[in-house]
């Protein structure tokens, strides 16, 4: 690399054996459909707090939102690998606002639940209108109550007849406000998670209300607290068999850590693109901030761990699509990733000064969603603890 | 119906391009390489052709080095059929057009659409010679096309100084793009995916029987004279007066 040759995204990723002709196509692909269709309005959607409802329909024609699924739904899997999934989160995660694809991409959690134990009618019905982008789905397991600790979930669905009737609230929860249907934890049996089942609940039926939460980052996604009262629901919906429910959330953890995973690495390095650009054009006392040895010194130490998190990415992410579940590093490689982003926004706002605290760039925002990442998902400290119980301490 | 569309492999136009040294050339280490993206509008069209009718093949050809096979790949993603490369080394326009003949008395195509230049040398040549050696009609630059109902001749609106240009003739014939011929998609995954197995025929150049020796000999490149900063006047007077004597365009 020549000196002074402007850093950018692709010149700080190295060479890597997983990736092969069909996934540089699907980057580029995928970089220029962003670069036109989300980019140019990420400010505007952020300060309105949400982007506008075509971008569903957009996202669904592009393909973008219907990777992955079934292609007897609507969906395109056929050829689809865990790469794909990670250069889908590297680009995405380019724009910096990951409040507009946690939003978008929301039924990455809600519908997987629905494909996987779902009743032949319900996929019929929900899945191909969830991808065409016509219908939204959420995922309600997040309690007022209950968060990490899930099985202590207490909205309770009590049978009548042929109907549950639901009562209780879900917290914070994504692309609430406007989705039309939710993917539901609700307690049908005793206490812990033995008593739990998922449900899927129609959002227009009487005595659903919700609450739109205001947030510290991700803006642009509609954030809910979801309230539950009384609320008719046929036994039909439920998604699997009554009082196994934990399974059904289960089967997206891997999935979604991998993703979220990606995503992290993916803002740290676009923090890392972002502080070095700056940092090769910024003047103080007469030389380019990239010249101070201290400033240097971060953004080495910024590509150092974005490295090595990616090395640790691809192999979780290879084992994954070899069969594997290793849970234990999946939880590590989000503590990991979460970290690593935490520690890149954290330098990037120190090397662009000021400047990096203005609103509307990329730094100051992904600055604001370190945590969501940290949190949401599996916190770090959660992540943890099952990497230990994994280990057999 | 059959539909040959070019395709060239040319430097991102978003990368930074630097001449060499030397002065022969630009500095290709590290380039980005994309499809030449009027011809990307070219692919666009055959594929809506090919929409529209039904029973016709869209066949991409690059002629150019070996790594033109991504080039051609991004066009089958985007749908085409398949793809030929005809491998030769920095041909010149008028091999790339001798080329073609070749190609095209070999597939006997109804329609070739090529861009209506490269974005690396802006030539704007390949389409109108290639017109000329076969003896074909040739409607340059267009914004618009249309089939004739017996789709023996089509209709195009070609952009020309100081407005638009419509022609009709018979086919078959050559067409160049314009950028406002359409918006061209983005390939999808499952594009890519099938455009994997789609088949890619390559030739070698000098199998053709062409003469190949280069008629344009690039002498020496330079960058454009680096921009100088601009100055504050203070009057509109000494504007006018820097305008005339100065930049002398006044
Ligand atoms: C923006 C946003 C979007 C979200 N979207 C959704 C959604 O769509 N659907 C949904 O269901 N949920 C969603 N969540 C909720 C998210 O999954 C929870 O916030 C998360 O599971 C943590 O739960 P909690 O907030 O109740 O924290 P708590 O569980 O109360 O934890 C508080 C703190 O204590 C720590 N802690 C808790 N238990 C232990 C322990 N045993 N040992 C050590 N430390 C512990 C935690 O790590 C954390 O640091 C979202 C959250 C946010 C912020």
């Amino acid at each position: 690399m020549p000196k002074n040759s402007l850093i950018d995204f692709d010149s700080t990723k190295p060479n890597s054996p997983f990736y092969n002709e069909s996934h540089r196509q699907w980057r580029d692909s995928l970089r220029r459909w962003l670069a036109k269709e989300i980019a140019p309005y990420v400010e505007e959607w952020e300060e309105a707090e949400e982007f506008p409802l075509s971008l569903y329909k957009k996202a669904s024609e592009f393909g973008l939102s219907r990777l992955n699924y079934p292609e007897q739904y609507g969906g395109l899997d056929s050829g689809f690998d865990r790469f794909h999934a990670i250069v889908t989160a590297e680009e995405t995660s380019q724009i910096g606002a990951g409040g507009i694809f946690a939003s978008l991409l929301v039924h990455g959690i809600g519908l997987p639940p629905i494909i996987a134990l779902g009743t032949q009618e319900m996929k019929e019905r929900i899945a191909p209108a969830v991808l065409t982008g016509d219908k939204r789905i959420c995922l309600g397991i997040t309690e007022p109550d209950a968060g990490s600790d899930v099985a202590n979930i207490k909205t309770r669905a009590e049978r009548d007849g042929d109907d549950f009737i639901v009562r209780g609230s879900k917290m914070f929860i994504t692309g609430g406000m406007r989705a039309d249907y939710m993917t539901t934890a609700v307690r049908t049996g005793g206490p812990g998670m033995s008593g739990i089942s998922l449900l899927l609940i129609e959002l227009d039926r009487p005595g659903v209300a919700r609450t739109k939460l205001k947030k510290q980052g991700w803006w642009a996604s509609d954030t809910a607290a979801v309230y539950l009262d009384e609320v008719r629901v046929p036994v039909s919906n439920l998604i699997g068999p009554e009082n196994q429910g934990f399974l059904g959330i289960v089967l997206n953890f891997n999935g979604e850590r991998l993703a979220m995973a990606a995503s992290a690495v993916g803002y740290a390095r676009t923090c890392l693109v972002e502080a070095a650009r700056y940092a090769q054009e910024r003047q103080t006392f007469g030389k380019r901030l990239a010249d101070h040895q201290v400033i240097r010194h971060k953004i080495a130490e910024m590509q150092r761990q974005v490295n090595a998190t990616q090395a640790y990415l691809e192999i979780c992410a290879w084992r994954v699509q070899e069969g594997e579940s290793p849970i234990a590093d999946l939880a590590l490689l989000k503590v990991q990733a979460t970290l690593t982003m935490e520690f890149c926004a954290r330098e990037a706002m120190q090397v662009f000064g000021g400047a990096g605290y203005l609103r509307g760039n990329k730094v100051e925002r992904i600055y604001r969603e370190v945590r969501v990442n940290a949190i949401g998902g599996g916190s770090e400290e959660i992540m943890r603890d099952l990497a230990a119980r994994q280990m057999g301490l | 119906m059959k539909i040959l569309v070019t395709v060239k492999r040319v430097p991102d136009p978003e990368s930074s391009i630097k001449v060499n040294p030397e002065g022969t050339g630009i500095v290709e280490s590290g380039l980005k390489w994309v499809v030449n993206p009027f011809d990307e509008i070219a692919i666009e069209e055959a594929l809506r052709i090919k929409e529209a009718q039904g029973d016709v093949e869209v066949v991409v050809v690059s002629v150019g080095v070996s790594e033109s096979q991504e080039q051609l790949r991004t066009g089958l993603a985007m749908g085409a059929d398949r793809a030929i490369l005809v491998k030769a080394d920095r041909p010149d326009t008028a091999a790339v057009a001798k080329i073609l003949v070749k190609l095209v008395e070999k597939e006997q195509p109804t329609l070739v659409i090529l861009g209506k230049q490269a974005i690396d040398d802006d030539s704007n040549e390949v389409g109108q010679m290639l017109a000329h050696l076969l003896g074909w009609p040739q409607a340059t630059f267009i914004s618009k096309l249309t089939f004739a109902g017996d789709k023996a001749s089509v209709e195009c609106i070609r952009e020309v100084d100081g407005g638009m240009e419509t022609i009709a003739f018979a086919l078959p014939a050559i067409i160049t793009a314009d950028l406002r011929l359409n918006e061209p998609r983005y390939a999808s995954l499952p594009g890519i995916m099938k455009a994997r197995k789609k088949p890619m025929e390559e030739i070698d150049a000098a199998s053709l029987g062409v003469d190949l020796t280069p008629r344009v000999r690039i002498k020496k490149m330079a960058p454009p004279p680096a921009r100088t900063a601009g100055r504050k006047v203070e009057s509109v007077d000494e504007l006018i007066n820097a305008l005339q004597t100065e930049a002398k365009v006044m």
